[in-house]
C-alpha cells in the first residue's frame, strides 16, 4: 500500500483526463480533478467519482502559469495529502504548417504541453522523494518523435520533449521509488481530435479503429500501480498497431 | 521560516537530514565530505528543502556545486540566513 496522499491529473475535465481521474479513483486515489476552464466538465467528473464512492476535488489552474500550479498543489496538500500520482495530460492543439505558424501558436502549445509538465512535475516531485514513492505519468503521443503530423510541428515537439523530459527525470529519481514514465496514444475520439481526417487515420491503424479514452486510462493505472514500480523512463504506445 | 539559523541550529538540522539518507550519524562531522558520506547530488537536493522549509534559507544549483564537506554546507547556511 502506497503511503498517503492523492493524485493529481491535469487537464481532467474531459476526454482522455476524465477517464484517468475516473480510473485512479476507482482504485482508492483521492483525485485532483484539474481544469483550466471547463469548470462544469471538472465538477461533473468529480460528481461521478464521489457517486461512485471515491473522492474528488475541481481545481482550476492553467498549468503554464507557474503561480497557479503552486496554488493547485497547496489545495490538493491541504485536503488529501501529497500529491503521490501525477498525470500530465492537460494538452491544446493549435495547428498550422510551420511556415504559417505565428509566434503565439508556437509558445501557447509549447507552455501548456511541455512546460506546465515540467512545472507540475518540479513541485510533485518534492512531496514524493519525501515519502519514497511516487508516479509521474506523462501523456505524449505517437506524433511526438515516432510519426510525423504535417501540421502538427508544435504539438509534435511539445510531445517528442515530453519523452526526453520523461527519461531525464525517471534517471534522475528512480533510486527514491519514483517511476516517471510516457503514455503515448495513437488516435483517440475525444474533442482534440475533432476536425482531424480521422477516416484517414483509421485507414492506417491496422485495428481500423480509433482508441477510446478508457483504453488510455487503463495503461495509466497500471503504471499508477505498485505493479509497476520497476517500470520507469520508458513510453508506452497506445495505438492499435499505428506505429507497429 | 519556524528556526532562527545559528550555527547550532543549522548544523543540527543538515546533520539530521544527511544521516537520514545512509550515512552512519557519528560518521557526519563539519569535516566530512558529501562524496566520503556517499551523498550526491540528489541527497543535496534533499537537504537543500529542508533548510528552505527550517531556515527559509534557498539553495541553488549553483551554490550547491561549491559545497565539498558538511562544514561547507553549514557556513553557506549560516552565511545566508544573517
Amino acid at each position: 500500500m502506497p503511503p498517503e496522499g492523492c493524485a493529481l491529473v491535469t487537464g481532467a475535465s474531459r476526454g482522455i483526463g476524465a477517464a484517468i481521474a475516473k480510473a485512479l479513483a476507482a482504485e482508492g486515489w483521492p483525485v485532483g480533478v484539474n481544469y483550466r476552464s471547463d469548470e462544469e466538465g471538472a465538477g461533473t467528473v468529480q460528481a461521478e467519482i464521489e457517486a461512485a464512492g471515491g473522492q474528488a476535488l475541481a481545481v482550476q489552474g492553467d498549468v503554464a502559469d507557474p503561480d497557479a500550479v503552486d496554488q493547485m498543489f497547496a489545495e490538493l496538500e491541504q485536503r488529501f495529502g501529497p500529491v503521490l500520482v501525477l498525470v500530465n495530460n492537460a494538452g491544446v492543439r493549435a495547428d498550422g504548417l510551420s511556415m504559417q505558424l505565428d509566434d503565439d501558436e508556437w509558445e501557447h502549445v509549447l507552455a501548456t504541453n511541455l512546460s506546465g509538465a515540467f512545472r507540475t512535475t518540479r513541485r510533485a516531485l518534492k512531496g514524493m522523494m519525501r515519502a519514497r514513492h511516487g508516479r509521474v505519468i506523462n501523456i505524449a503521443s505517437v506524433v511526438g518523435g515516432v510519426r510525423g503530423n504535417a501540421g502538427q510541428a508544435n504539438y509534435a515537439a511539445s510531445k517528442a520533449g515530453l519523452v526526453g523530459f520523461t527519461r531525464t527525470v525517471a534517471a534522475e529519481v528512480a533510486r527514491r521509488g519514483v517511476t516517471v514514465n510516457a503514455v503515448a496514444p495513437g488516435l483517440v475520439e475525444t474533442e482534440l481530435t475533432e476536425g482531424i481526417d480521422q477516416q484517414r487515420l483509421i485507414d492506417a491503424v491496422p485495428a481500423r479503429r480509433a482508441g477510446t479514452p478508457e483504453e488510455i486510462a487503463a495503461c495509466v493505472r497500471f503504471l499508477a500501480s505498485d505493479d509497476a514500480a520497476y517500470v520507469t523512463g520508458t513510453t508506452l504506445t497506445v495505438d492499435g498497431g499505428l506505429t507497429a | 521560516m519556524s528556526e532562527t539559523a545559528t550555527q547550532e541550529t543549522v548544523e543540527t538540522t543538515i546533520v539530521d537530514a544527511i544521516a537520514k539518507l545512509g550515512p552512519e550519524p557519528d560518521q557526519v562531522t563539519r569535516d566530512a565530505s558529501f562524496e566520503s558520506l556517499d551523498i550526491d547530488s540528489l541527497d543535496l537536493v534533499e537537504v537543500a528543502q529542508i533548510v528552505e522549509e527550517e531556515f527559509g534559507v534557498v539553495l541553488k544549483g549553483e551554490d550547491m556545486e561549491k559545497l565539498n564537506t558538511v562544514g561547507d554546507a553549514i557556513d553557506l547556511v549560516v552565511a545566508r540566513a544573517s
